[in-house]
Order: C-alpha cells, then structure tokens, then sequence
C-alpha cells in the first residue's frame, strides 16, 4: 500500500535542509553547496514522502535504497539523514573534519544510512543496478533510487550501466538527474555537451519523464510513476538551478564547489530563512 | 595427473559454492567462457549477469549486488578488471569494504600469443596497494579451488589471480589452506625461494637443479599475498640467510616488493629477484615467454647462486 505524501512537509524539510547545506559547508570552509541546494526538494521527497525507510533501522531488509551518485552533494545526503533521524543533528556541525562521521564525500562504513560510498562520478548507476538485480532476486518489494548529476554523464561508465539496466529490465530502479545545466568548468553544453538526456535514455530503452525538479507536487507524481513502470528500467530527468534558493549562487557555476564567507553565508541563510 | 589451469577452478568451484547453499553471483564481462563462469552460468543462470564488454560496469554491478547481500565474484581477464575498472575497484569496493571477489583469469605472461596488451604484470601491484584488499595468488587448480573458497566464505574484497597456463600439481589432495598462511612445499637450508602462482612450480624444479649441485633450497609458496605471512618468510629468511623472490609479475611492487619490505625492515638478508623486468609482454608461446622473461626454474637457480655467493 502507498503511504499518503504529504507536500507540505517535502518543502518544509527542503527548506531546512538548503539552511543545513550553507551552515555545514560554511562551518566546514569547503564543499560543494551548488550541486547541493538544486538537488535539494528531490532528495526531500525521497527521504520525506516517496521512501519507504526507517531510520531507526538502517538495514531494515524492506527498506527502499537511495544511492547517491553524485557523491558531492554529500552535504545535503548528511541533512536528509539527519533529519529523519539517522544520526544525532550535531554531526552535522563536523562536516570534513578529522574524525568526522561525515566526511567530504559520503563514506558508508561511517554514515548510518548511507547504502555505499560515492565520490568518484560515474559509479553510481552500475551500483543500483546491482542491488536492484539483488533485491530482485531475493524477492524483495523494495525500490533502489540513484541520483546523478548531468556533468556525471559525461562518464561512460553511466551508458554502460544505462545499457545493462535495459538489456536485465530493471524496472525495480528509478533513476533521477539533476538536470542543473553547470559543472565545475561551466556550462555542460559548452565543457561537453551531454545533448538530450531524454532522447538518450529513451533511446538506451529507458522510460524517462522530464519534470521542475523544484516543483515539488510533479516531483512525487514523476517518481511515483516511475517507481510503476514494469519491464524497463525509469528515469526521471528533474530541470533544476544550480545553487537553487541562494540568489547569489543560483545558475553560477563558480558556487560548484566553494564555500560561502561569513558575510555570504548571513546572506544566504537570511534568504533561505525568509521561505521557512 | 593432466596439468590443469588455475582458471579451470573458478566455474566449477563457483557451482560447489552454490550448490551449498552459499549465495554467490557472478558478473561477468563477455569472457564466460574464457573465464569458465560459462559453467557456472549453465548450471546457475540466475545467479550470473553479463554486462558484456565493459569491465567498469561489471565491478560497480557486482558491488551493488554485495550491498544487496550477495557474494559477488567478477569475472573478466586481470588485465581488464583490474586495470580498466581499477577506480572502481578502489573507490566502489574497497572504500566501502564491499563482499566482492575479483577473480580474472589470464594473469601474467602465460596467456601467451594476445600479447603484451593482454598481459597483465601489474595487477599484484596494484591490488596489494589498495587498504582492506585481500590477495590470493594460488600455484596450482587445487590451490585455485581452495583461494576462491577463502575469497567466498571470508566478508570483504578479495583479489584471487587465476591462469590459463595449464600447470602441474603442486599440492596433492590432502592439502588444506588458510588465508594468510605461507606454504613451505620444500624444506631447505641454503636459500629460500618465495615464489606464487606459476613459479611455484618453477621453484620446485629449481630446487631440484640446486640439489644436484649439492644445495639445500627451501621453496615457500606465497599463496597469501596479503596478508604476507611475515612470521613464516623472517623465519626461513633466518634459517637460510638467502632469499629470492620469484614471480610472474612485474619485479616492481609485486611478492619481490613485498617480501623486500618485510625483510628489509625485520631481517636484511641478500636477495633477489626473479619476475618480468619493468617492461611489457610479448607474444609468444606460455613456455617460450617463460624462457624469454627468465622466468624459468634454470633462471631461478641462476639467481639462487647468486645471492648464495653474496650470502
């Protein structure tokens, strides 16, 4: 049975958790808030609406299963967990420290929740995949999300597992990109142009959809028919801004991965402040 | 006893797994039947996943099925699972301490006329450097049956060096193994030959060329790479007081590195190296290449008197 969404809490938890993302990388004085803040509302609604988990049992055996592929929003994976309970919130205040449980990029040997680690772009997609045929095979009811960037496209390894995921009908597997539009050197288009994602997946035999992943209402409804389809692996390609909810950050690639100063960080957190 | 290949192990003892009740997965990278996963995958189809031809892909699908809870073994040719996918390897498996198991075939010079594309002097190398691998480089099939056993029933990543080179029975079949123990197969007092894998035999046949000039080898077969058996090697360091490390490998960073780090820190003793000499292999036929990289027991004995006339 389905549980009911509710969207209300989805924004709500985004919201604290754009505030958590400039808190953290700006106590930290590193990391990737860009990336961060545009996957924000979809990371929410997986943790706060479409997932069925339990934080107070990590390995819970019918838990659905989030992998992060694009390792670098780390950040804002800390902040989902935290808040549905994972771990204690103070954590979040030892982001890239030494002898922090959070680490720059997720580390699953540290992280309550955290499936496996990520970091290195690419890897993601292939690792889904696995648990998926995994969980299949043991019968499991349970759904795998990946999250991918779209400057992570650029990794072949993605179209191998894109290839895979189609040819083994993997259809207990929703993968989403953070259709940002910007990576590290600038414009995707212009450092290597991915083209049409869709067309791509479409064409690879997946069924896509294309949503606002900042609306978050169409956001759930796209996952939610995602998670439907049988026979074919799904993806949902979400158009999100870089950075999204810090007007200074939003569509500047420069804000990949650097942290706010002081000032900065006081500015950002008043805007982010005044949506709560 | 016909020789038999180390790879001829890795389907059939996949099948005894399973047939055990050992939840094992293979995946595999369009070699299945090179590899001989094809067996496995005849008698267990849904237990096995070919990604075709990329290796990338196989290490990341394997690891997600070691999240899911399986023992994932990958297949593939060394050169390929732990070159092409090496990222994946370390920053997928390994970081995550993940239940994979890299068992490729066609390791070292032995595969012969492919060539030096195909021939993987580097993976000892760069498997031994990666934090929490485990390395398994078995001498013959029975040792083969025994390191993928080990890599099976023991959690985390494991890296098991598997041949095409059809070889002679080291070991006889009331040989039992453990992980991280050294084997001594030839008990000597005037050198030590560490060797793995293929030169274990060559070892062998090297002590028999020594004994007839009247010295005492002992033969030490590394099956654990890492962990090193570091009591064992300082100990028959000690007794013979000459060392020499012998290896289808790269001399750089494989058993001759590891058994120089050990000794050099707890117990310098003259020693040398027997492997491929920092460059490429070659096409050729298994038993010409062996001859030609001075791979050979007559090559081994060579660097035995050697460092006994440094000793």
């Amino acid at each position: 049975m389905e549980r009911a969404v509710d969207i209300d809490t989805i924004r709500t938890m985004a919201r604290h958790m754009r505030l958590d993302i400039v808190d953290m990388i700006s106590k930290a004085g590193s990391g990737h808030p860009g990336g961060s803040l545009s996957s924000a509302d979809i990371v929410a609604a997986l943790y706060f609406g479409v997932m069925n988990h339990d934080p107070q049992r990590p390995q819970w055996p019918e838990r659905d299963r989030f992998v992060l592929s694009k390792g670098h929003a780390a950040p804002l994976l800390y902040s989902a967990l935290a808040n549905a309970g994972y771990f204690d919130r103070d954590h979040l205040n030892t982001l890239r420290q030494l002898g922090s449980i959070l680490q720059g990029h997720p580390d699953s040997k540290k992280v309550p929740g955290v499936e496996v680690s990520t970091g290195s772009l690419g890897q993601g997609l292939s690792i889904a995949n696995g648990i998926a045929l995994g969980l299949r095979a043991a019968g499991s009811a349970s759904t795998v999300y990946c999250l991918m960037g779209d400057g992570e496209l650029q990794e072949g390894q993605v179209w191998e597992a894109a290839m895979s995921a189609a040819h083994y009908k993997i259809d207990n597997l929703v993968a989403i990109v953070d259709h940002n539009g910007l990576q590290i050197d600038g414009a995707c288009a212009d450092v290597m142009d991915v083209g049409d994602i869709e067309a791509k997946f479409e064409a690879f035999g997946w069924v896509v959809t294309g949503v606002d992943g900042h609306d978050i209402p169409a956001l759930v409804d796209a996952l939610a028919r995602a998670k439907s389809v049988r026979s074919a692996p799904a993806i949902v390609v979400c158009r999100t801004v870089k950075g999204k909810g810090v007007s200074f950050m939003e569509n500047d690639a420069d804000w990949h991965g650097k942290a706010p100063d002081e000032e900065q960080t006081a500015c950002a957190v008043t805007e982010l402040s005044c949506e709560l | 006893m016909p020789k038999r290949a180390t790879r001829e192990a890795f389907g059939a003892t996949l099948i005894e797994l399973a047939d055990e009740g050992l939840d094992v997965v293979a995946v595999e990278a369009d070699l299945s039947k090179s590899t001989t996963t094809a067996t496995f995958a005849a008698r267990y189809p849904d237990h096995f996943f070919n990604v075709g031809i990329a290796e990338q892909n196989m290490v990341g699908t394997a690891a997600g099925l070691a999240v899911a809870g399986k023992v994932a073994f990958t297949g593939s040719f060394a050169v390929f699972a732990t070159g092409r996918a090496y990222d994946q390897v370390r920053n997928t498996v390994c970081y995550s301490e993940l239940n994979v198991k890299l068992a490729p075939t066609h390791s070292g010079i032995t595969v012969g006329p492919d060539g030096g594309s195909h021939q993987m002097i580097e993976d000892l190398a760069l498997m031994r450097v990666l934090p929490g691998m485990r390395v398994l480089v078995p001498a013959d099939y029975r040792a083969a049956q025994a390191a993928l056993r080990i890599a099976a029933t023991t959690p985390g990543p494991f890296y098991v060096r598997l041949g095409r080179a059809a070889l002679q029975d080291v070991y006889d079949g009331s040989a039992s193994f453990e992980l991280g123990r050294a084997y001594t197969v030839r008990e000597g007092s005037d050198v030590t030959l560490f060797a793995c894998g293929v030169m274990v035999g060559e070892a062998l046949l090297a002590a028999d060329l020594l004994a007839e000039e009247g010295v005492s080898a002992e033969v030490v077969d590394i099956m654990t790479l890492k962990p090193l058996d570091v009591a064992t090697v300082v100990s028959s360091a000690c007794k013979t007081g000459a060392v020499v490390a012998c290896e289808e490998h790269s001399i750089i960073g494989g058993l001759g590195s590891a058994i120089a780090e050990v000794l050099g820190e707890q117990h310098p003793t003259p020693f040398a190296r027997v492997g491929v000499r920092d460059v490429f292999g070659t096409s050729g036929d298994p038993a010409a290449l062996m001859e030609y990289f001075g791979l050979t027991a007559r090559h081994v004995a060579a660097a035995a008197r050697g460092v006994i006339a440094r000793a």
